[in-house]
């Protein structure tokens, strides 16, 4: 299975998105589907701009004193009969989850939809081990029988098309009637229901995330349309919740704010299907639940960027609005962008729980337009924090040595201005003679990335500069 | 300031105009373009000796050069009434970007807010702060307009040029779809990354086609030129021009990317 960070290939990953038409067409629907309805959900909502800043508040608030919340979050699921498990990095996450399961004897593990679990890519782990891990989350499950990553993080298999996961389930569901018709998706939808309907059943231990960890009550929240999530919270003998450091929130008042920008933003829908809360263990009057209920609350690189330019990037709720809206996104899709953070901005965070070098292009992958930063719900200033790591690549000498030498050469002209109107009269001059007669270049020496696409308009000729001075004679400051 | 303030500022303001290295060295009409138009509204216009506000250095991650040339542009600026800049990107690296460059050096960070304050793209200075409700010119024609991302969502540039588009005569504006979306420039991303901005470029060349007027207009010239170059490349005749030319009633230049001899038959 591959799981491993493409990123540093990200240009034959985009090249190679760009040819595929059915990876486009999809994409296509994510652009129009996601944005118009969140835009509607939106403008339904007068207070939507001051909830976005009440959601902004109540992360920041909430980074500036986690030790507090952490803490208090801490002793609530202890004292609801609970386990809370400290990871510094994703190595230690994947051994406390084993402990966990070997305790429980596991043999398959059923899982809600978790991006802190692709982050450790725990089910390579678990599966190395002897243990079967099965996602439920609808669009995870296709993408794990097809051994991919997801490309979006609300919608997982945005990128395929119904025939190809009508493929996959015949090639898998290997159990079932050959002959079976498959043609509608609402057919995909039941043989999935009914497959997966047996797995929870058999799940020896459920893992689901967490959308919000509340410290007030020692609860985690988790929003779905499926239902999944409560089935493999509910049914299996223990329930581990997996969760980075970010998750908290103070209230349960909290909680609820955020959840009102949370699905607007996301699917523009008001309210998930399921909003589910669980709190400790099955109590003696509760009817169902699990026995046994464990909260992994993971660092991995997290509190380091807590203090640093980079903490505003801790408020994301992950509810993936940056990413429909990301020309680039809709460009070459989630694939490319690959692992965990599957656009540019996103690229911050990668970039941040792993090392500047392994980043690679995804920070740099962006053309700054700002969309993304427009419609986040908790108002994280994305190209803010795509610069602050591209300067951090610069002063490592991580950036292109030519990139850099033609940034050096052209720094020494622009902070010369005399200098700078002489060389750039006389270059402009001859590329101007030179395009005259046709007005624009197909192909110019130094810029094959520009004409590959688009021709390259020739100058006027002469430059403003000379031609106000000729004309003006010159500045009077 | 030699004449009385009216409602907070002189009649006859001083601009220094930063005409963007693009204008510069490209298509220096565009730069007299904006002249006129801020003559016309009663500034005195300046042009002091200038390079560049340095966003290609700022967006590539060196601060250090992006500094010397953000202290190089507020020395330059720092007399006139207003700085004025026919492009939302130079115009917003000076309002939104140049005080955030100094946030460790106080003497230099009032310098540069001071500058910041009095910074404007050029369709909102007219708008907004001359209060020009309406331009003398003519141009002949359907034309469809192309939001640049910084002017927009950093300046929030929209109605300006829409307002005053619709007082030139004979002008008919048609909206394209996605107006608001990048058209794939992003600087050194048309080179760096060429295939993903390839494909956005297409995706906008697609948009304005659908559009079917035959000029393009946008207040900057990166986008122009990077929208003009794939409409050519794909074959299309679609015209394109910054929106001062047309604003201006200064179209006898061919538009951009067509040679002087082809506009003349």
């Amino acid at each position: 299975m591959n799981v491993h960070s493409t990123s540093p290939e990200f240009k034959q990953n985009a090249a190679r998105a760009l040819n595929d038409s059915q990876l486009q067409k999809a994409l296509g629907n994510v652009k129009q589907g996601f944005i118009d309805k969140r835009r509607m959900a939106a403008d339904k909502l007068p207070e939507f701009e001051a909830l976005r800043d009440s959601a902004r508040d109540i992360k920041n608030h909430t980074l500036e004193h986690l030790d507090l919340y952490l803490e208090a979050y801490e002793e609530k699921v202890r004292s609801s009969g609970g386990h809370v498990h400290f990871a510094r990095d994703a190595q230690e996450a994947r051994d406390i989850i084993l402990t966990i399961c070997r305790e429980a004897s596991a043999k398959t593990v059923t899982k809600g939809k978790s991006m802190i679990s692709e982050e450790i890519e725990i089910n390579h782990h678990l599966e190395a081990n002897g243990i079967r891990p099965i996602e439920t989350d609808l669009g995870e499950y296709i993408i794990q029988l097809r051994g991919e990553l997801p490309s979006h993080i609300i919608a997982p298999a945005v990128h395929l098309n119904a025939t190809q996961v009508e493929e996959d389930f015949r090639r898998v569901h290997t159990h079932l009637d050959a002959k079976r018709d498959l043609s509608e998706p609402v057919q995909l939808l039941t043989e999935a229901r009914a497959v997966l309907r047996e797995r929870f059943l058999a799940a020896d231990v459920g893992i689901t995330g967490a959308n919000f960890l509340v410290a007030e009550t020692g609860t985690s929240i988790i929003v779905t349309n499926e239902g999944n999530g409560d089935l493999t919270q509910i049914l299996p003998k223990t329930h581990i919740v997996l969760a980075s450091l970010e998750k908290l929130v103070p209230t349960l008042e909290d909680a609820s704010q955020l959840l009102r920008v949370l699905a607007r933003s996301a699917t523009g829908q008001e309210m998930s299907v399921y909003t589910t809360f669980s709190t400790g263990p099955r109590r003696r009057t509760d009817a169902d639940g699990p026995e046994n209920y464990h909260v992994v609350l993971i660092d991995n690189g997290r509190s380091a960027m807590l203090g640093t330019s980079f903490e505003e990037m801790l408020r994301c709720i992950r509810c993936g609005a940056c990413m429909n809206r990301c020309p680039g996104y809709h460009a070459v899709g989630g694939d490319a962008y690959a692992w965990v953070s599957p656009c540019p901005l996103r690229g911050v965070r990668t970039a941040s729980v792993r090392r500047v070098d392994q980043a690679g292009h995804l920070p740099n992958a962006s053309t700054f337009c700002g969309r993304c930063e427009s419609v986040c719900p908790v108002r994280i200033p994305l190209p803010k924090l795509m610069r602050h790591w591209r300067e951090r690549e610069f002063e490592r000498h991580l950036t292109p040595a030519t990139v850099r030498s033609g940034l050096h050469l052209w720094g020494f002209f622009a902070k010369r201005p005399a200098l700078y109107r002489l060389a750039t009269r006389v270059a402009m001059g001859a590329l101007g003679f030179a395009g005259h007669r046709r007005g624009r270049f197909s192909w110019l020496p130094m810029a094959k990335g520009w004409t590959k696409y688009r021709d390259f308009p020739a100058p006027q000729g002469e430059t403003f500069q000379a031609r106000w001075k000729r004309e003006r004679g010159g500045s009077s400051a | 300031m030699n004449d009385l303030p009216l409602h907070g500022r002189p009649v006859k303001p001083r601009v220094g105009l930063f005409v963007t290295c693009l204008v510069d060295l490209m298509r220096p009409s565009v730069g007299f373009a904006a002249v006129k138009l801020l003559e016309d509204a009663g500034c005195i216009v300046d042009a002091p000796v200038q390079t560049c506000c340095g966003q290609p250095a700022y967006n590539s991650g060196d601060r250090g050069t992006t500094r010397d040339l953000a202290m190089q542009v507020i020395n330059t600026f720092h007399g006139y009434d207003y700085v004025v800049a026919p492009s939302g990107s130079c115009a917003g690296m000076i309002k939104a970007h140049y005080p955030e460059l100094f946030e460790e050096d106080p003497n230099w960070r009032a310098k540069a807010d001071v500058l910041a304050a009095k910074t404007y793209e050029l369709t909102s200075f007219l708008v907004d702060v001359m209060k020009v409700t309406r331009v003398e010119a003519a141009f002949d024609g359907t034309v469809t307009y192309h939001d640049s991302c910084s002017g927009l969502r950093e300046l929030k540039v929209r109605n300006q040029p829409r307002k005053l588009l619709a007082s030139v005569e004979g002008l008919t504006l048609v909206e394209m779809k996605d107006s608001d979306v990048c058209c794939g420039f992003g600087g050194t991303f048309a080179v760096k990354y060429s295939d993903i901005s390839g494909a956005i470029v297409d995706a906008k060349a697609r948009n304005v086609e659908a559009a079917q007027a035959p000029t393009l207009l946008a207040g900057d010239l990166g986008c122009l030129l990077n929208m003009a170059g794939k409409l050519s490349r794909d074959g299309t005749r679609v015209q394109v021009r910054h929106v001062a030319e047309v604003l201006a009633g200064m179209t006898d230049d061919p538009p951009i990317g067509v040679a002087k001899a082809e506009t003349v038959k």
